[in-house]
């Protein structure tokens, strides 16, 4: 999180270009030490991980609300609506993740938007998935059933039993979208058909390290990447934690 | 009862408690069974009767080491007069303890029930045999376990425990979803083989089905069993009987009385000290906040202080 | 009042075997009608039907004539054999027993709920407890009639008998009609006033 926000409001000029320094190894002074036109890489790639993490924000916050809305109009507008949207989740997870996305990307002009808008499209069929089936569950349950016997009206048992129910494995499904948003940002980026090359991120920088990979510069390609890692896995972490705190039932083995 | 019977299992003080979330990250210690004290005697079936939900299965699961990770366990248990501990567990289970499951969720779902039955230590004779007995069809044998009916399953479950003769069956629940005859034969067929030798621990919330079979039965209260007595004595009635709560309990069945007692069972994580049933106990004295034995009254076992 | 069950035939989709083949039962207020029989027999999927839970293959269920009301508190209510699916695991047991209408201080003194329930979770009661605020959130006067899943087969016998006595106090004082579904002679010997046994011959076991 820190490094995110660091990462925002970073001045430009901590990695900007110093013909100078170029391939230095990592000192102190520059810890993951400087590419091929003597950008600090340390300063590179927290701004490159920023970015990242803007771009992944954007596109699972979009991507989960296309996830909701389809998920809950396809457990409750009937069968109709129920098919199609199960037939675009199947075609959307049938084909390969990456070739969508770089196609999306491509058509939309690469660029920010254009890959914001490639992984927000790519990646609400799971959680549709996952909100389709919860809300299917909790409509056929006994207690819903019993609450409109009751003679309560369909709009406050959505309000009172469904949404509260979805709620928890919505945004659990929402933080651990986030790790598959950011790696797929960064692949797209990498193959270069993401985000431009003038901007810092961490498939930018990964696609340069390649490079000079071969000339010893290991440097280039191990902190940025161990970065990312280290990054994904966080929100992995968080994700898990949440369903633990919020499921304790699950947490007890 | 004669006393020259020998003792196969014997449970003495067994405690299990729950390592459980209670709000947040907190872990709580949950006590689900206290100082539970039990025996299984050869050519004798003993019935543990009591609600359902109160904890009978975990003794079963305690005593085929099938608890889950977060449960620990206190006291000993005890087969065939040796401590029965994970290394003995794999060489007699599946051999000499059998175990009759509550459901088919415990079958192999991508095995053939034949197959299944039959297992590592049986022959294809044998098992044909026992199908038989239970009326199963040779097309059973070729079924997944997903094709059969809920009393085709039962029966699985029960062919597969009593296959090898074993010298201790558990049977939790064996007989809901079985058609009043089909009980009946099975119960039948358990005091066939407990007079053959085997010692049968039958838990159950029917206390019909006890009634009929068991030579004893136990029962259990708030995680723990207040009263051991031979069967005889539930049928007589209540007078015959030791601890208040199977007084109570008797009393309370549509059968007799229906007249129930006021108040309810405490559960785990909330419970008094010493008499677990003194809350509701008619006889409460100041004797009951100890610590209350197993005690012998007359050819019973009573965890009570005023049982005479 | 009359609560009237004509022809009911009932099966899941048109290939499965029939549940239920042309039922046909009538009850009055104040009666208490017992169904046994064997498990998987129908008598559960009846008594759904019966309240408005699952829409019979054929026939018609009445109240007075009229079919049931598809808004507001149907006057058939049904309480189910296991409380802790029928009640939201999200919600304080104080909603959950105020949730259509407000059970005064007598029923639930009479029910045998106590106050410190109220601020509980449903986890953190037992069967018995938790029946006890499913039977009474129904329990309102716009109830005509009553059906009894195998509500007490889970709980103990003690229990059982704390809850039935209730159930019969209360079915007298407010003089509704009982459909009682049970496996269990004995009980329905003592709870009802007409038993009907559902064939045997439908599920082949």
């Amino acid at each position: 999180m820190g490094a995110f926000l660091w990462g925002l409001f970073m001045n430009p000029e901590k990695y900007a270009v110093h013909y100078a320094d170029k391939f230095l190894a990592p000192s102190l002074e520059h810890p993951f030490g400087t590419d091929f036109v003597g950008r600090d890489m340390f300063y590179r790639c927290i701004k490159g991980l920023s970015n990242s993490i803007v771009v992944g924000i954007l596109a699972s916050a979009v991507s989960s609300v296309v996830a909701l809305v389809l998920g809950i109009a396809s457990a409750v507008c009937g069968k109709w609506v129920d098919m199609v949207v199960n037939w675009c989740v199947d075609l959307c997870m049938g084909l390969p993740h990456l070739v969508l996305l770089m196609l999306i990307s491509f058509m939309l002009g690469k660029g920010v938007k254009g890959v914001t808008i490639a992984v927000a499209l790519t990646h609400w069929p799971s959680l549709t998935r996952i909100v389709r089936a919860e809300v299917m569950q909790i409509r056929s349950s006994q207690y819903v059933q019993a609450a409109y016997k009751m003679g309560i009206s369909k709009w406050k048992v959505a309000v009172t039993h469904i949404v509260p129910h979805v709620l928890p494995s919505y945004l659990i499904g929402l933080v651990l979208l986030f790790p598959h948003a950011i790696m797929h940002e960064a692949s797209i980026t990498f193959l270069g058909f993401g985000l431009p090359a003038e901007m810092p991120a961490i498939g930018v920088i990964l696609s340069e390290a390649m490079k000079h990979l071969a000339t010893g510069k290991w440097w280039l390609a191990l902190f940025p990447g161990l970065l990312l890692l280290i990054a994904v896995v966080l929100f992995d972490v968080i994700g898990d934690n949440l369903k633990k705190l919020w499921n304790p039932g699950s947490g007890n083995e | 009862m004669e006393e020259s019977k020998k003792t196969i299992l014997e449970v003495k003080d067994l405690v299990v408690s729950f390592n459980m979330y209670k709000k947040g990250f907190r872990k709580e210690d949950l006590e689900v069974i206290h100082s539970l004290s039990i025996d299984v005697k050869e050519k004798e079936i003993v019935a543990i009767v009591g609600s359902s939900g109160s904890g009978k299965s975990i003794l079963a699961s305690a005593i085929l080491g099938l608890l889950p990770g977060n449960a620990k366990t206190g006291g000993s248990i005890d087969y065939m007069g040796q401590p029965l501990d994970d290394v003995r567990r794999k060489q007699v289970l599946g051999t000499e303890i059998a175990y009759i499951p509550q459901s088919v969720d415990h079958l192999d779902p991508v095995m053939k029930v034949g197959p299944q039955v039959v297992g590592v230590h049986s022959t294809k004779e044998k098992q044909r045999k026992m199908f038989q007995k239970y009326q199963l069809d040779e097309k059973v044998e070729q079924m997944y376990p997903f094709q059969l009916s809920g009393g085709m399953a039962r029966r699985v479950l029960i062919s597969a425990a009593v296959l090898e003769t074993p010298k201790l069956i558990i049977a939790d629940e064996p007989t809901p979803g079985l058609s009043v005859d089909l009980a009946m034969e099975t119960l039948k067929h358990f005091r066939k083989i407990a007079d053959e030798g085997t010692g049968i621990l039958l838990i159950t919330h029917d206390i019909d089905l006890a009634f009929e079979v068991a030579d004893r039965i136990a029962v259990f209260y708030a995680g723990t069993i207040v009263e051991i007595s031979p069967t005889e004595d539930f049928k007589r009635g209540k007078e015959y009987l030791r601890h208040p709560y199977s007084q109570a309990f008797l009393a309370a069945l549509p059968q007799n009385e229906f007249q129930p007692i006021p108040g309810t069972q405490p559960y785990a994580g909330n419970l008094p000290e010493g008499c677990l049933f003194a809350n509701r106990c008619p006889y409460v004295s100041d004797r009951c906040s100890g610590e209350i034995p197993m005690r012998e009254v007359r050819g019973g076992k009573v965890r009570c202080v005023n049982a005479t | 009042m009359q609560l009237k069950v004509e022809h009911i035939d009932f099966r899941y989709t048109e290939k499965s075997p029939w549940i239920l083949r042309d039922i046909s039962l009538t009850i009055e207020s104040g009666e208490r009608v017992g169904i046994v029989g064997p498990s998987g027999c129908g008598k559960s999927t009846l008594a759904k039907i019966i309240a408005g839970y699952e829409k019979p293959t054929s026939g018609i269920v009445t109240i007075d004539g009229q079919p049931l009301p598809s808004k507001g508190m149907c006057p058939v209510q049904m309480i189910f054999q296991h409380p802790e699916y029928a009640v939201n695991p999200r919600w304080k047991m104080k909603k959950t027993l105020n949730e259509c209408w407000q059970p005064g201080d007598e029923l639930i003194q009479q029910m045998g709920i106590e106050k410190d329930w109220l601020n509980r979770w449903p986890a953190e009661l037992s069967g018995g407890e938790l029946q006890r605020f499913c039977i009474a959130r129904v329990l309102s006067p716009d109830v005509k009639f009553l059906l009894c899943d195998e509500v007490t087969t889970m709980l103990d016998v003690i229990t059982q008998a704390q809850i039935w006595q209730v159930l019969l106090e209360n079915a007298k004082k407010n003089d509704y009609g009982m459909l009682i579904v049970t496996h269990n002679m004995a009980l329905a010997e003592k709870v009802c006033t007409r038993i009907v046994s559902l064939g045997t011959d439908t599920n082949g076991l």
